[in-house]
């Protein structure tokens, strides 16, 4: 990678990654722990460096932010949106609208303790509500789940890049830790790649205009319609599935984690191989489309023993489950509250299920 | 294409007959419902401002949110209430084009009055189409916020409570109250009975296309606008076609009352 070392919050590397792939407009509404995202952007608003970076605009709700991706997003412009738990549930109204006019944009949730107001701190509760649809109706997100500033800057890039491609929105889910976290990164070469947008909303010319609506009241036609958001759901399924393993090839045991929990597994593998564990890790990146078929091929290595650590009562343990189908044991370690596990606990944990 | 005129001076006019800005599709509309009268003349402005190929229309909630089979331009659906934040987010990034709503009093001021009222704030260059018939139209005839009191509906069937529900909301007189809209006004839309039998006067409707254009017009110049136009629903009002415009004219235009309430730019004087 090219560039200088810089350090930073993931809050900032997310903002500033979002405007190295070309965004075009920002629409938010303030929200500890994701406010940085905003605060960063607003500073660079205006900067001859960034040129295509044409509006940033405070919402007066997350309501209104999220209509006005949808609206900015409708023209065929690169839009995102941030946020945290308790402002992800208003925007669930905008992105099922998104999902089913099928039009790309980004939404960053800041994953903080839940439900309510909770905390400030890390969880991982909002894993059903970003990939299970999280709105009304039957509708799939894909998201993504950085696991460094490194990756807070460079996702941004490849959300844009995913919602574009198959025309819906793309959530990254961040832990209010990873938000917060402070780093050296090295921003990757950005690509301010355009997309094709022909299905665009931007004025119609002679006899051919678009209509980006959600509404379907004839009953074959919303079936024929769910249909092909079906089909394009099973695309993204057999297409953009991403995971990451570590001493997973000759693991007994491997641990599954996503985001921040990802690092401190890594450490504990370590240790555990220290102690003469034959451990392993298995990071999704993607959230959904789950990676359930390269977490198969574990299974069919032979690896006996899987344990997900995550930060709520056990969301992503339930898709871990599907993939394994029963062919091996699935055991389960948590933290709540905005706390997080100690990697020489879940080498302890570790310990007492592999032995 | 043929034009109905109004005035000795000619200064209110609606094209009439096919036009590019309309499909040519019967409306779904109830007979004897101002929203078939409104696509008309929306139809006729854009005619008029030859702006066909650079307007969005963005669709509410309610009865007008089919309206895109009739205005033939391109067109984005809104959740309910948020029209006035999708307009200000294409406008934000494309400020080139001319954005629209054609919103019901449900929509725009009971669970869209934040995003109507924010938008006004900022003084978006955006235009809202108020369609006020005092009533839920296409959920079938519930309370809305325009309401006025002692009016049956299916929620309020002993009459309208304004000491239980609070009392009807003058939208136009909120909007008019704040700094950032350029052009607010009130039309009574329906053809009125007059004092001779079987004649009624077209003067609201009249008196509406010009409000259409100016409202575009306002746009262009980077304004706000607003009309708020006074409807009938005789269907969810169980009246006549007939009672429904007498209703209108004795009871609707006093609790709110025409007229020209924010004109910073002078469009009306010119």
């Amino acid at each position: 990678m090219k560039g200088e070392r810089e350090f930073m919050k993931g809050n900032e590397a997310l903002a500033l990654g979002a405007l190295k792939a070309g965004m075009n407009a920002y629409f938010a509404y303030p929200i500890t722990p994701s406010s940085e995202v905003p605060e960063t952007l607003a500073k660079e608003f205006g900067s001859p460096k960034y040129p295509e970076f044409k509006s940033f605009l405070q919402a007066s709700s997350e309501l209104e932010a999220i209509s006005m991706v949808i609206g900015a997003a409708c023209t065929g412009a690169k839009v995102m949106t941030a946020t945290s738990g308790p402002g992800f549930s208003l925007k669930q109204e905008g992105i099922s609208y998104g999902a089913a006019m099928e039009i790309p944009f980004l939404v960053a949730d800041i994953n903080r303790a839940g439900p309510g107001l909770g905390n400030l701190g890390p969880e991982q509760t909002d894993y059903f509500q970003a990939t299970k649809g999280g709105g009304h109706g039957g509708y799939r997100n894909i998201v993504l789940a950085p696991n460094s500033v490194q990756e807070m800057a460079s996702f941004p890039a490849l959300g844009f890049s995913l919602a574009f491609k198959h025309r819906c929105p793309v959530v990254i889910l961040a832990d209010a830790f990873l938000g917060q976290l402070k780093e050296d990164i090295v921003f990757p070469t950005i690509s301010t790649e355009r997309f094709e947008t022909p299905w665009a909303t931007t004025g119609a010319k002679g006899e051919e205009r678009h209509v980006l609506e959600s509404l379907h009241l004839d009953f074959v036609d919303q079936s024929n319609y769910a249909e092909h958001l079906i089909e394009k759901y099973e695309d993204i399924d057999a297409t953009e599935q991403k995971s990451e393993s570590y001493m997973a090839s000759d693991a007994e045991v491997v641990l599954i984690a996503f985001g921040v929990v990802s690092r401190l597994c890594k450490r504990a593998v370590n240790g555990l191989r220290a102690k003469g564990v034959k451990a392993g890790l298995f990071r999704p990146v993607t959230l959904s489309p789950f990676p359930s078929g390269e977490l198969k091929s574990l299974v069919d290595k032979g690896v006996k023993k899987f344990v997900v650590v995550e930060l709520n009562a056990g969301q992503m343990i339930l898709d871990v489950r599907l993939a394994v189908e029963g062919k091996s044991t699935v055991d389960f370690i948590h933290r709540v509250g905005g706390l997080l596990p100690a990697s020489s606990d879940i080498v302890r944990r570790v310990e007492m299920i592999s032995r | 294409m043929t034009t109905l005129q109004g005035s000795a001076t000619g200064e209110y006019e609606v094209k009439l007959g096919r036009l590019s800005s309309l499909t040519g599709k019967p409306t779904h509309y109830c007979a004897g419902c101002e929203h078939g009268t409104l696509t008309r003349l929306i139809g006729s402005a854009i005619e008029e401002l030859g702006a066909r190929e650079k307007t969005i229309l963005v669709e509410s909630v309610g009865c007008s949110v089919l309206a895109h089979e009739y205005i033939n331009t391109d067109a984005v659906s809104a959740p309910h209430g948020r029209a006035p934040a999708i307009m200000s987010g294409i406008k934000r990034v494309r400020p080139d084009l001319l954005v629209f709503s054609v919103q019901g009093d449900g929509d725009a001021v009971s669970i869209g009055l934040s995003e109507l009222i924010y938008s006004a704030i900022r003084g978006e260059p955006i235009t809202v189409f108020l369609v006020n018939n005092a009533i839920y139209g296409m959920t079938g005839g519930q309370m809305a916020p325009t309401t006025p009191g002692g009016m049956v509906t299916t929620t309020t069937p002993k009459g309208r409570n304004c000491r239980e529900t609070g009392g009807p909301l003058d939208a136009s007189k909120l909007l008019a109250g704040l700094e950032g809209p350029s052009y607010v006004k009130r039309v009574f839309l329906p053809v009125a009975p007059t004092s001779l039998p079987d004649l009624y006067s077209a003067r609201g409707p009249l008196e509406g296309a010009k409000s259409v254009l100016n409202a575009f017009k306002v746009q262009m110049m980077g304004g706000f606008s607003f009309v708020e136009f006074i409807s009938t629903c005789s269907i969810n009002w169980k009246m006549s076609i007939l009672e429904s415009k007498r209703y209108a004219s004795e009871t609707l235009a006093k609790i709110y009352p025409p007229g020209l309430y924010v004109d910073k730019m002078g469009v009306e004087r010119k």
